[in-house]
């Protein structure tokens, strides 16, 4: 009820103090929740592979539930990284303009390394 | 700008460090350490996929002291900022508030991390 007296436009421009905060808050703790899991078993993984041989690594990454775990991983945690360095960010710098270039800078850098990682993943399973 | 040279209070001078903010800005660190940790990631699946000579640069790197102890600092990186990140979601879920059980769940997290940590470069790596 009380939605209906906020713009349409103003929601969709992230506009009033807090912006996009509530579903920001969301995001990361449901990432949070499902990087818990998701980070055991590939911190535990990669130990092992990092020293293994290129095929040996390669064939690991193509088993079915391997290639889904890792694509999840990647994704989750892309989600997951940009979120927690946005607030580090807003944090630390006052200036709007530099905190909104920082911002935008370290999401463009994580979302290109995640979407490098996944092809690398797909590439190899498929 | 004015702002610039205006006086302000002391504050990491003055005020004593304590488990709980020592534990807070870790879980900060850790969690940018672990951001940074996403391009050394995608460094290691590019090579993977690519040809020998890539992997072979990548492997020697991660299997040399040096990449070695990255690797190791990264593993504690991970396993604190997890469990000191469920310990947040307790908080969130309004669990644990009392200054006892902050310090007692802040200890737990600690002895978890480093003994994980251990338990997993002795048996995996």
């Amino acid at each position: 009820m009380k939605n209906n007296l906020r713009h349409p436009l103003k929601n969709v421009k992230g506009e009033g103090a807090s912006g996009d905060a509530v579903n920001h808050w969301w995001l990361q703790r449901l990432t949070a929740l499902a990087l818990v899991p998701l980070t055991l078993w590939f911190v535990l993984s990669i130990i092992h592979q990092v020293s293994q041989e290129q095929s040996a690594v390669m064939q690991w990454v193509s088993r079915p539930w391997v290639t889904v775990a890792l694509v999840l991983y990647l994704a989750t945690m892309y989600l997951h990284a940009q979120l927690g360095v946005q607030v580090v960010i807003e944090d630390y710098i006052s200036s709007e303009s530099r905190r909104l270039i920082t911002i935008l800078l370290c999401k463009a850098i994580l979302l290109i390394a995640t979407v490098a990682a996944v092809l690398s993943v797909l590439r190899i399973a498929l | 700008m004015a702002t610039q040279n205006r006086p302000l209070s002391p504050h990491l001078q003055v005020y004593r460090p304590q488990l709980t903010s020592i534990l807070s800005i870790l879980h900060r660190a850790t969690g940018v350490v672990l951001a940074l940790s996403v391009l050394l990631i995608t460094w290691w699946f590019v090579a993977l996929a690519g040809e020998p000579a890539s992997y072979q640069s990548v492997q020697a790197f991660f299997t040399s002291w040096f990449g070695s102890l990255l690797l190791f600092g990264w593993t504690f990186c991970s396993f604190y900022h997890l469990c000191n990140g469920i310990r947040h979601l307790c908080w969130d879920a309004g669990i644990g508030f009392e200054i006892p059980q902050v310090y007692l769940s802040g200890k737990v997290v600690l002895g978890i991390s480093v003994v994980l940590t251990a338990l997993v470069w002795l048996i995996c790596a």
